[in-house]
């Protein structure tokens, strides 16, 4: 493009560089504000003492990451969403790919179902968290119910440590998938209908079909789809919040929940940047993948 | 052949009946007395009493007008900032762009949603904590949008600019009545998940405000449902239905514009 710069924009003389700074100089500013400022501050105040009322923030070298290495919760909440993100991302794409296949197909009913699986994409995940702690609800919610009919004793699902986590994982499988759903749905209907004639000539089965032509031919949106729920995984515990508030015992708490309460409960400003640099290693790490892989793909555009 | 077809139409209602029973068992509690919430008789009484209490408990009426303007005030930034923007990276050459649009990628992986604690000093010190002005700030310049428009913008014909300036028409013009018009199914998709995006955004605005004047939907709902009504579900998901209301019908009416969107958005 810069070699077409002779063709410029007549603006009465002005050259094509001010133009340039002046219309990304607003979002520039903002992004550098917002953006680009605080994640270099958090970094710079990892390094200092929190500053508590007459005492001002001092410099501490490693301490607090030292603090964060002796630290169970930290650990804990870093392991509960690591098993996070290894419990929902594969279950969700493989319930996104049935989903997406399957609404890829004449079956009766199409539509009621690509609205059934996509609406909980649009809904706040905060009334989504609310509609399931009512589901969880002992005694009352409907799998307490349900597990009554037969006569078995209902968990505490939120209220006890072995379930606490696993019982967020299924909200949050609920509500992605259905979103993972119309990624691989774009990428099924840009292939070729002769595709699958031809595997059907050749006599292949269905598993074969899907096994050798299907899945990698949807490995871009499968990578697509990974890296982004890899990032959810760490970004969003809005059902932390309303749902378990970490507990019980930090056995549900997700890193940057941990982040919030260090941050806005204990008020310790400088251990909470000090997890948010790790919240972004990991985030770094994430988009490391995403540009490795996803910007050699070759199927989309 | 027709087994597995049978087979798949089974699977795939199984999951989506499985899939829509939450949002059902809400519908279902938030529409009958209390006394019904966890009964299921098909003649139990409808009713809209839940609805008309959730609404008087809290401020919610004050709730969606915040939303409302929240998500407002964050799209019309977001669409200006992001076109100028985009113009200038999709079709000015000036030194540094590059490095420029880089340094602009970077919010796709650090987004202000986590960066808590830092932008939280940054409004206590322009003094605009606990303002609908400091819950949306953050998100006005948009990495997203930019991308998505200048991928838009590079797409247009360029003898169409060139028409446009034998015309007379200077930069600005040219943006506005070439670009803009020929981008639009783009606009479309971003501010449809722009809008879903901040109507849902719970976590900052729950860290930054701490009064009804500016506190959204999704946080009114939470300090709703976790502090002033104890354990009354038929109260608690009437006001649950009430705020995804405006979302969930948008979507059941134009479901094809937001699939397309979210998929026009997420692909790019």
């Amino acid at each position: 493009m810069t070699t077409r710069a002779s063709a410029a924009p007549a603006g009465g003389g002005v050259p094509q560089a001010v133009y340039g700074w002046l219309l990304t100089l607003p979002a520039v500013l903002l992004l550098a504000a917002f953006t680009h400022y605080p994640a270099l501050a958090t970094l710079w105040h990892s390094f200092f003492t929190t500053p508590r009322g007459s005492r001002p923030a001092r410099f501490a070298g490693l301490d607090n990451y030292a603090a964060l290495r002796d630290d169970p919760v930290f650990w804990q909440a870093l392991w509960n969403n690591l098993g996070f993100a290894l419990g929902t991302i594969p279950v969700s794409i493989g319930i996104a790919l049935a989903m997406a296949l399957w609404v890829d197909r004449r079956l009766a009913g199409r539509g009621f179902l690509r609205m059934a699986y996509f609406t909980p994409t649009v809904l706040p995940m905060v009334a989504v968290a609310n509609i399931w702690l009512f589901f969880y609800t002992p005694q009352y919610g409907l799998i307490a119910q349900a597990m009554q009919a037969f006569g078995l004793p209902g968990p505490n699902w939120l209220g006890s440590r072995a379930t606490a986590l696993p019982a967020l994982m299924v909200v949050t499988v609920w509500k992605e998938s259905g979103f993972f759903m119309i990624f691989y749905l774009a990428a099924l209907q840009s292939m070729s209908p002769a595709l699958r004639e031809a595997a059907m000539l050749e006599g292949a089965s269905r598993w074969q079909y899907f096994r050798r032509v299907l899945w990698p031919l949807l490995m871009p949106a499968t990578l697509f789809v990974l890296v982004n729920a890899l990032i959810n995984a760490f970004r969003l515990v809005d059902h932390v919040v309303v749902m378990t508030r970490g507990g019980p015992d930090n056995a549900s708490t997700l890193l940057l929940f941990y982040i919030y309460q260090v941050g806005f409960g204990f008020w310790d400003t400088a251990y909470a940047a000090t997890l948010t640099v790790v919240l972004l290693a990991v985030l770094a790490l994430a988009a490391l993948l995403k540009f490795r892989w996803l910007d050699r793909r070759t199927h989309y555009q | 052949m027709t087994m597995t077809r049978r087979l798949d139409t089974l699977g795939a209602w199984l999951l989506g009946l499985l899939w829509i029973l939450p949002l059902a068992y809400a519908a279902w509690a938030a529409f009958h007395a209390p006394a019904y919430a966890t009964r299921f008789d098909l003649l139990a009484p409808l009713t809209l009493e839940n609805f008309a209490r959730a609404w008087h408990a809290a401020p919610f009426p004050r709730y969606f007008l915040n939303t409302f303007l929240l998500v407002t005030m964050v799209l019309a930034a977001q669409l200006a900032l992001s076109t100028l923007a985009a113009y200038a990276f999709a079709r000015f050459a000036f030194r540094g762009r590059d490095a420029l649009f880089l340094l602009v990628l970077l919010q796709l992986m650090v987004m202000p949603d986590v960066l808590l604690v830092e932008n939280y000093r940054t409004m206590s010190l322009l003094g605009v904590r606990d303002t609908l002005f400091a819950v949306g700030l953050p998100y006005f310049a948009s990495a997203f949008g930019i991308f998505l428009l200048r991928q838009a913008f590079k797409t247009v014909p360029r003898e169409l600019e060139e028409a446009a300036r034998v015309e007379g028409a200077g930069p600005l013009q040219i943006l506005m009545k070439v670009y803009v018009p020929l981008a639009r199914p783009m606009y479309v998709a971003y501010g449809l998940v722009s809008v879903s995006h901040h109507w849902n955004n719970f976590l900052w605005p729950l860290i930054i405000t701490n009064s009804v004047e500016s506190r959204p939907l999704t946080v009114g709902l939470q300090v709703f449902s976790s502090t002033d009504q104890g354990i009354d579900w038929s109260v608690i998901t009437a006001a649950t239905l009430l705020s995804a209301a405006p979302l969930l019908v948008a979507f059941l009416l134009f479901q094809r514009q937001f699939v397309q969107s979210f998929m026009r958005a997420g692909i790019r």
